[in-house]
């Protein structure tokens, strides 16, 4: 680190700062409440929080910034001893920027789409350096060298899309490091980044802090991500940090009951049970009472909790909490505690796939009429895999890898090339869903990932149940009412729901009603396409245990999706992982988990974070994104850290078996 | 396969209700309805308020300026000016009222059948509206009604169809959006029928946009008919009408104001109206409406 010039105060000062908006009866509503807080040079400090926590609004307040309808209602920030909230625009402007970068989340939408990446750089020195302009090419080069992208001469030439999501977040990393700021904000730099993409960035960002002394702000939901970058940690709940301490007090044993809670809703592949949800939700803005936020949702709330608010108290071990009860928050347990796979599963076969292949190229009617042979390669080759009733396949793999088109396929939504889709062991399903007949349609349902697209935003949440129900059962009048209130019982949401629209549910309750409306057909087999991945982790804690609740019940089979190998692991039985459209690996899941796997597998294996300080990710393999699956050999030849040579690129590689369903597609003799 | 009716009527109601109190809490809402509001109300009653026959002549009183006994004055053929405006805006609402709901229907459907279609058609077809778009619409329209004659039974029918042509645009995108999106997935992954899912998912999320569009046309509508009446071939004399009105007055525009003005009021009020009306409609359905998160 470079002490030279070190200052004396803190880089950046939060001193007692709320904000609020008005709110519709008129008073002022806050969503931030005292928060004090210090960030000094060299060191870097993770806001975290569930999505309404206020993080964001905090760390745009440290740039002096603040929302339209936003206002400060006491307190300040301070940045190198200015205060930013009485400073004049022009002030701001030298400031923000240059001394205090920020790094949104999704910098491909911050990027100028018609812009050269070189230009772009250079406008961001324009405004903020001080050398001369002829320097400038250089300093791109530089910068772009420094965020570690490949060939940064031939980057500088390119346009935005041009580049993969990773490389544009480094594009905007260097962006912001143009000015040399003495502050970076980073506000979920690497949310919707794919695992390998993700655990390369923070590498690149835990070297930049280290190298360049700055101070950091991370703002994120992902404690693995905080623990990989933060020397400590803010928990922030409700507008309040509910817990501050370093990085290995508040993620090893924290002393306070939310962060414990949120600690333990994390899926952890060193865990094998299923994470433990967080009942109930967070008060609306305004809505928390005088008591402690937290009090509605605690397990060791007393009648104190309920009357004071207490202070972020400065604990023995160094931490602050703000707890009234921090003697007894170590009951609180840090881990999950229900073991799935203990379940009776039939012989039953409920689906098989068989040879399918995918393709989104359609051959023109032009090149049938030629006779011109299709040369294209197809998305997804070669699946077979065949599923017991009850029992959870997990298909994972990083996007781009086919998992939802293959669901689709399933679905009937999309006609396979070849290949086909049988239910029950019986004859193949038409592969068109309108030729499907009811039987096999209620059979077979889907949840999609993002409930907000799934759900008609016109339709109340009894319309919404309402649709399975006439089509499938023909039900009508008090009958469907009933049903229906029994449908929003099972998924615990209750009747008062039914009339009321998805846009006034928080995103937890609209993945129900989503998961509602598929079990409302009965079905034997629920198609999951990262249906908890657009959710909190504590939510998303909450569908895992309903979706296996429901399992339990109702012997249901699932085709679980995710990129999250974490989730995965805690639902499924089975798992199978996807690389480019081809199967790289199946299993039961302890196999594939387990020490022998796909080196593909291993190189995702090595990029999932858990949120521990001391975990460090195996990095492997590089993460580049690929668009198309090579035409011939293994699908991974590309990018796999074990090639053994020529043959992987000419070869498609055989299939390894090791005994109870465990299969490996790879031309390394010892799996 | 009709859903429950047991909750679906009460929430259309009380969507209406929130729509209506949505926007008359806009000030661009609050004037342009009462605006709207005042012009309907005014051309239902004129007949029975105004102070003369709009066809009564008055040799000795030409082109007379305001007075107590005619309050805007009179024009050439000395008649009043203000039961001539008042009078001036039924056949234009009368026609254009009809004829906006016939062009949103009729190119709502069309519309929505492209977006459905979708692919080679959809292209095709698109084309062809496009290269309909491109010609004058005064051109398009004189050459109907110079074939067919000027009647109402003839102008209804040919703003009804040349102002349902754009609406084929905005309905066959809003389509194509709403089309594209899971929850139209997740019915076709069910096993609905086309019809329902055109029913149940695509038209509710479909018609706000129709909605807004059709208060927009409405508008452009009637300036188009009034055009009309400028040129001579939309309401015949001597009914009263605003672009008639200017047309005769605006040879005496610089000794006679008021025979111009007056109807020009009496338009751009009515147009302006429905504009604001229609800006504050749209803001009030908004499309982040049904995400807004909820608080």
């Amino acid at each position: 680190m470079t002490h030279s010039t070190m200052p004396t105060g803190p880089v950046i000062s939060v001193d007692n700062l709320s904000i609020g908006f008005r709110g519709k009866a008129g008073h002022m509503l806050p969503v931030l409440r005292n928060i004090s807080l210090d960030v000094h040079q060299g060191e870097s400090i993770g806001l975290v929080g569930e999505s309404g926590s206020g993080k964001s609004t905090l760390a745009l307040a440290m740039m002096g910034y603040l929302k339209t309808g936003l206002r400060v209602l006491n307190g300040d920030v301070s940045f190198e001893g200015q205060k930013m909230f009485s400073q004049n625009r022009a002030t701001l402007e030298s400031i923000r920027g240059g001394r205090l970068a920020l790094i949104p989340q999704n910098s491909g939408q911050s990027l100028t789409p018609t812009l050269r990446i070189g230009a772009q750089i250079q406008e961001a020195l324009k405004l903020h350096s001080a050398q001369p302009s002829e320097t400038f090419g250089a300093r791109v080069i530089e910068l772009l060298s420094q965020v570690r992208l490949p060939d940064p001469a031939s980057i500088v030439e390119r346009f935005p899309h041009e580049l993969s999501g990773g490389q544009q977040q480094r594009v905007a990393i260097a962006m912001a490091l143009a000015g040399e700021p003495e502050a970076l904000l980073l506000d979920e730099p690497t949310t919707g980044l794919d695992v390998t993409t993700q655990a390369h960035i923070l590498e690149l960002l835990r070297d930049l802090a280290r190298d360049t002394g700055m101070a950091m702000v991370y703002v994120s939901h992902d404690l693995g991500a905080i623990a990989r970058v933060c020397d400590r940690v803010a928990v922030m709940y409700a507008g309040e940090v509910a817990l501050e301490g370093s990085a290995r007090q508040v993620l090893r044993d924290p002393s306070h009951p939310y962060a414990r809670g949120l600690l333990a809703s994390i899926p952890k592949l060193s865990d094998i049970c299923l994470p433990r949800a967080l009942d109930g939700r967070p008060p609306t803005p305004g809505g928390a009472g005088q008591g402690c936020a937290f009090v509605s949702r605690c397990a060791i709330a007393s009648d104190v909790c309920s009357r004071s608010r207490p202070d972020l108290a400065l604990q023995p071990s160094g931490a602050r909490s703000r707890c009234h009860h921090v003697d007894k928050v170590h009951e609180i347990p840090l881990f999950g505690d229900r073991e799935v796979g203990k379940r009776a599963l039939s012989d039953e076969t409920s689906l098989s796939l068989k040879d399918l292949a995918i393709s989104y190229v359609r051959p023109s009617l032009w090149s049938k009429l030629a006779g011109r042979e299709d040369t294209s390669v197809a998305t997804v080759e070669g699946i077979n895999f065949a599923l017991r009733r009850g029992e959870t396949l997990g298909l994972v793999g990083e996007s781009g890898s086919g998992k939802s088109t293959i669901l689709k396929t399933i679905a009937g939504l999309l006609p396979p090339l070849s290949g086909e889709v049988a239910a029950h062991g019986g004859a193949p399903l038409p592969s068109k869903v309108e030729k499907r007949d009811s039987t096999e349609l209620r059979q077979i349902q889907m949840i999609f990932q993002n409930p907000d697209e799934s759900l008609n935003p016109r339709q109340t949440i009894g319309q919404i149940l309402a649709q399975p129900l006439t089509l499938y059962f023909g039900l009508s009048g008090q009958a469907l009412t009933e049903k229906t209130i029994q449908l929003l019982d099972q998924v615990r949401l209750g009747g008062h729901y039914i009339d009321r629209l998805p846009s006034q549910l928080s995103g937890g309750e609209k993945q129900r009603v989503a998961v509602a409306r598929a079990f409302a057909a009965e079905p034997d087999l629920v198609l999951c396409d990262e249906i908890t991945s657009a959710l909190d982790v504590s939510v998303q804690a909450a569908v895992l245990e309903l979706l296996d609740d429901l399992r339990r019940q109702k012997n249901t089979s699932y085709v679980f999706v995710s990129h999250d190998l974490a989730v995965v692991r805690a639902l499924s039985d089975r798992v199978a992982v996807l690389y480019q459209g081809r199967l790289c690996e199946i299993g039961p899941t302890r196999a594939v988990y387990g020490a022998t796997s796909h080196p593909y597998t291993e190189v995702l294996l090595g990029a999932v974070l858990e949120p521990d300080p001391d975990f460090t990710p195996e990095l492997s393999a590089s993460d580049v994104v690929e668009l198309a699956p090579p035409t011939q050999g293994c699908p991974f030849q590309r990018r796999c850290p074990k090639r053994i040579g020529n043959i992987c690129d000419t070869v498609a590689p055989p299939i390894r078996e090791s005994g109870n369903g465990h299969m490996i597609w790879c031309h390394i003799e010892e799996l | 396969m009709t859903p429950s009716t047991t909750f679906q009527r009460p929430r259309r109601i009380a969507r209406l209700g929130t729509v209506f109190v949505d926007i008359i809490v806009r000030p661009s809402g609050a004037i342009g309805l009462t605006l709207v509001i005042a012009h309907l109300v005014l051309a239902l009653i004129a007949p029975f308020v105004v102070p003369y026959d709009f066809t009564e002549m008055n040799a000795t009183l030409v082109m007379a300026p305001p007075s107590s006994l005619h309050l805007l004055g009179t024009d050439h053929l000395g008649r009043d000016t203000l039961a001539r405006t008042l009078m001036g805006g039924r056949e234009a609402i009368l026609v254009t009222g009809i004829a906006t709901p016939l062009a949103v229907m009729w190119g709502g459907l069309v519309g929505i059948f492209f977006g459905l279609a979708g692919g080679k058609l959809d292209e095709v077809l698109m084309r062809i509206v496009d290269a309909f778009l491109s010609l004058p619409w005064i051109l398009k329209m004189l050459v109907l009604i110079v074939t067919f004659g000027t009647g109402i039974e003839v102008l209804i029918p040919t703003l009804a169809f040349f102002y349902g042509i754009p609406v084929i645009r905005i309905a066959r995108a809003a389509t194509h959006d709403v089309v594209a999106r899971d929850f139209v997935q997740a019915a076709r992954a069910r096993g609905h029928s086309k019809i329902t899912i055109i029913r149940q998912e695509l038209l509710p999320n479909v018609r706000d946009a129709l909605l807004v569009e059709g208060a927009m046309r409405w508008s452009w509508m009637l300036l188009a008919f009034s055009s009309l009446s400028f040129l001579g071939f939309g309401v015949s004399p001597p009914t009263p009408d605003w672009g008639l009105m200017i047309a005769d007055a605006r040879g005496f525009m610089s000794f006679s104001p008021l025979g111009v003005l007056a109807p020009m009021v009496g338009l751009s009020s009515l147009i302006i109206g429905i504009n604001l009306t229609a800006d504050a409609l749209a803001k009030a359905l908004g499309i982040d409406r049904a995400q807004k998160a909820p608080v």
